[in-house]
């Protein structure tokens, strides 16, 4: 389900969406906000052929309208990459739990 | 030092402002201060200067407040009550050129975590850059 890999100066990872109606509005914003607690430059894409887009910017990640099961590439890069792409998988594969503010 | 930029939500009627406030507070958090305005004492549509004041003295933080509106006389009225403050707190409230729902949750989710008060206004913008 998920995969963390080293990929140059960039941490990755994939996760597969399963919120049950994709990547709308409040997950949205649960992972911009998770996204901004980390120092690290954080990119994520909803599909191998699109762009990437930052996990920063909770219009663009709004705008991704991933749908479920679609697989979220997280890359990320700095100090505490490896923290930020290992919280990130974990919000998306536990469907975006209200824990937490 | 973990002050949040506020958000204040000014609309023509009540229930839109106090609807947007609440979007903002379950899918944002509790941890941005927002507060509303809306309609005219008699319960009917429009927006009132002092009322707007008050919502940004309730929203107040020592990094600001952004104000999100809807049409016309919410912005001028808006603009209003910025003037009306004392000066070293008028350059401390930006009213945001971005739609009333969206421009809030997305605002509110820049302040939450602790951006500036340019930085939750661009994102606000954002939307109305296309």
């Amino acid at each position: 389900m998920l995969e963390t890999s080293a990929d140059g100066p960039f941490i990755t990872g994939k996760v597969r969406l399963v919120h049950a109606v994709g990547m709308h509005a409040r997950p949205a914003v649960k992972l911009t906000k998770l996204a901004k607690r980390f120092q690290a430059q954080i990119s994520i894409r909803a599909s191998e052929t699109a762009d990437w887009i930052n996990a920063k910017s909770v219009a663009k990640v709004m705008a991704l309208r991933a749908p479920r099961d679609s697989l979220i590439e997280i890359k990320a890069h700095g100090d505490d990459a490896e923290a930020a792409v290992a919280a990130l998988i974990d919000l998306v594969a536990t469907d975006f739990p209200d824990a937490g503010s | 030092m973990n002050d949040t930029v506020g958000i204040v939500i000014v609309s023509h009627s009540k229930d839109i402002a106090k609807g947007t406030a609440d979007m903002v507070r379950q899918m944002v958090g509790s941890e941005v201060k927002v507060a509303f305005c809306g309609g005219n004492p008699d319960g009917g549509l429009g927006t009132n200067v002092s009322l707007i004041i008050d919502a940004i003295n309730d929203a107040w933080s020592t990094k600001g407040v952004a104000i999100l509106v809807d049409l016309g006389g919410a912005e001028t009225n808006s603009e209003m009550a910025v003037e009306m403050l004392e000066p070293e707190r008028r350059k401390m409230v930006v009213v945001c050129n971005a739609p009333i729902v969206e421009g809030a949750v997305m605002a509110a989710t820049e302040a939450a975590g602790g951006s500036s008060l340019e930085q939750v206004r661009a994102v606000a913008e954002e939307l109305t850059a296309g």
